[in-house]
């Protein structure tokens, strides 16, 4: 009785020493690398972050009120923005569909096809879309088609991922009864694979295109169209009163945008 | 022969049809109005792209060395400001989670006003929070790091969340059911079932965030984006080229690493 109550009482440790050593390492590598960010990215920063914080409620005060009076002029280059959006996310859409088909594991069985587009995908993926902006701003000058083009190509990139995950994970019977029944590929595809996917593509579609909103309205910046380049414009004339206004109404626009598209695929799925 | 025939297929109620046929006109409306009033100026597109592209694109793949100590430095700086930021992030959203998940301290009430907060806060793209810093603690990699900081916790914060609205409820239950105290069922019921997919997302979105961050300095917040605005005014596409180049292989290798902990962690 009383050998057992030891045993009991004895506290097992919860996590090995081994473990416990390990997570030492690794939480004071992360907070020696933490601290050291935090004194490189303060570097040039004058007086401090105390100095900052002071400064943070001063300079805020200045872009308040904010003047509505401009919402009329905004109101067109936001519809711009939303319009540069819808056809990036279509546009993305179509061209998604053989991209995704391509680096989907289970479909396609030609091994260096499907890594070759994997690649392509990743690559692609890997470039911020401001960067594809500024490159395409300066191939095709300043206006709302390198917009789009940047837009197009970055979406592309997220929603051919999104899209061929989903087909990998699809059940497989179906298409392979279809093909032993005889269809060819595009039967095969058009038949049994496309009603599995089509309620999850739409849900992506959507989900890109919240992306794309919130992508799009700072394209201007970078004169790529859109209401980025109106608040642009405000802030390098120091006009902080108009900048908030066309920030507010970016942020009400992503909202109801978001809010929207949650319903909608909500509705779906 | 006897004639084959598919089955007949299922009826659809006519509210259905109705709903799809109403979506249908709105999805025509919105593209109509989409393409009538957007002017895209092709003409001039092309006839630019046809004297710009010898001048810009060939550059861009013969990447100008001479830059490349430069350009290392500036990613360096953007590889710490998405690394304070989202650890910054991490921790910010952690308590914030707590309020919005349902099961947690805030109940209904306390959830609704916490996914609020952390929808507002997803509302403001990275890039418009990176101005509002600037403005306020100047043009340094610190705005940076302060955009990033707030701009990861919404997104962190619905992600953890939803992880803890999805823990194994019974645990805390047992524990209660144990005369456990709040405190100890947080630390032996709730966190050992959060932490991993805590960890995860957290790694994830430093990924994440060193390509928002990379971007940061086209308004002044530090990092390679700076070094992106001049060599696009100057027109430097061989600098450009390197550029590029380096936030290929930062993000690549970065997210082959992330993913390499991610899945050793869960």
């Amino acid at each position: 009785m009383t050998t057992k109550n030891t045993l009991a009482q004895k506290t097992m440790p919860l996590y090995p020493a081994k473990t416990k050593i390990q997570v030492t390492i690794i939480f004071f590598v992360v907070l020696g690398i933490y601290t050291y960010s935090m004194i490189k990215t303060q570097e040039d920063m004058v007086g401090g972050f105390g100095g900052a914080l002071g400064n943070m409620y001063t300079v805020i005060e200045k872009f308040f009120p904010p003047n509505f009076a401009i919402l009329p002029a905004i109101w067109d280059s936001m519809m711009q923005t939303i319009q540069m959006a819808i056809i990036a996310t279509t546009i993305a859409a179509i061209l998604t569909v053989p991209l995704a088909v391509l680096s989907a594991q289970n479909i396609t069985t030609f091994k260096p096809l499907y890594y070759l587009t994997r690649t392509l995908l990743n690559l692609l993926r890997t470039i911020p879309d401001l960067v594809l902006a500024v490159i395409f701003v300066g191939l095709f000058g300043i206006g709302v088609f390198p917009g789009i083009l940047a837009l197009t190509v970055f979406s592309l990139g997220i929603l051919a991922k999104l899209i061929s995950e989903t087909i990998e994970s699809v059940d497989m019977n179906p298409l392979e009864a279809m093909r032993a029944s005889g269809g060819n590929v595009f039967q095969v595809i058009w038949y049994s694979l496309v009603p599995q996917i089509a309620p999850q593509f739409t849900s992506l579609v959507l989900y890109v295109f919240e992306i794309n909103i919130r992508a799009s309205v700072v394209l201007g910046m970078v004169g790529a169209g859109g209401v980025g380049l109106i608040l642009n414009q405000q802030l390098k004339f120091y006009n902080y009163p108009n900048a908030m206004t066309v920030i507010i109404v970016i942020f009400a626009t992503v909202l109801i945008i978001e809010y929207v598209s949650n319903k909608l695929r909500e509705a779906l799925l | 022969m006897e004639k084959l025939q598919l089955p007949p297929k299922p009826e659809k109620s006519a509210l259905k049809k109705i709903r799809a046929v109403i979506i249908l006109i709105l999805v025509i409306a919105l593209y109509v109005w989409t393409f009538t009033s957007i002017n895209i100026d092709w003409g001039r597109a092309i006839e630019r792209s046809i004297s710009n592209f010898h001048r810009v694109v060939p550059k861009l793949f013969s990447p100008d060395w001479a830059v490349a100590g430069k350009v290392g430095e500036a990613m360096l700086e953007t590889i710490f400001i998405a690394f304070a930021g989202s650890l910054m992030a991490a921790i910010l959203a952690v308590p914030l989670s707590f309020l919005a998940a349902q099961n947690m301290m805030g109940g209904k009430v306390g959830s609704t006003i916490g996914k609020w907060i952390l929808s507002a806060i997803r509302a403001f793209p990275d890039l418009i929070l990176a101005i509002l810093f600037v403005v306020a603690v100047g043009p340094n990699a610190f705005a940076g790091v302060l955009a990033i900081a707030i701009g990861s916790t919404g997104m962190l914060g619905k992600m953890f969340s939803e992880i803890i609205e999805s823990i194994d409820m019974e645990v805390v239950q047992a524990m209660e059911a144990n005369g456990a105290n709040k405190i100890q069922i947080l630390f032996y019921g709730v966190i050992p079932q959060i932490t991993p997919e805590f960890l995860s997302y957290a790694i994830y979105r430093f990924e994440v965030d060193i390509r928002a961050s990379s971007i940061l300095g086209i308004v002044g917040a530090g990092g390679i984006g700076t070094m992106i605005i001049f060599a696009s005014s100057n027109r430097n596409w061989n600098e450009m080229g390197m550029i590029l180049l380096a936030i290929v292989i930062v993000v690549t290798v970065i997210d082959f690493a992330s993913a390499k902990i991610r899945r050793k962690i869960v």
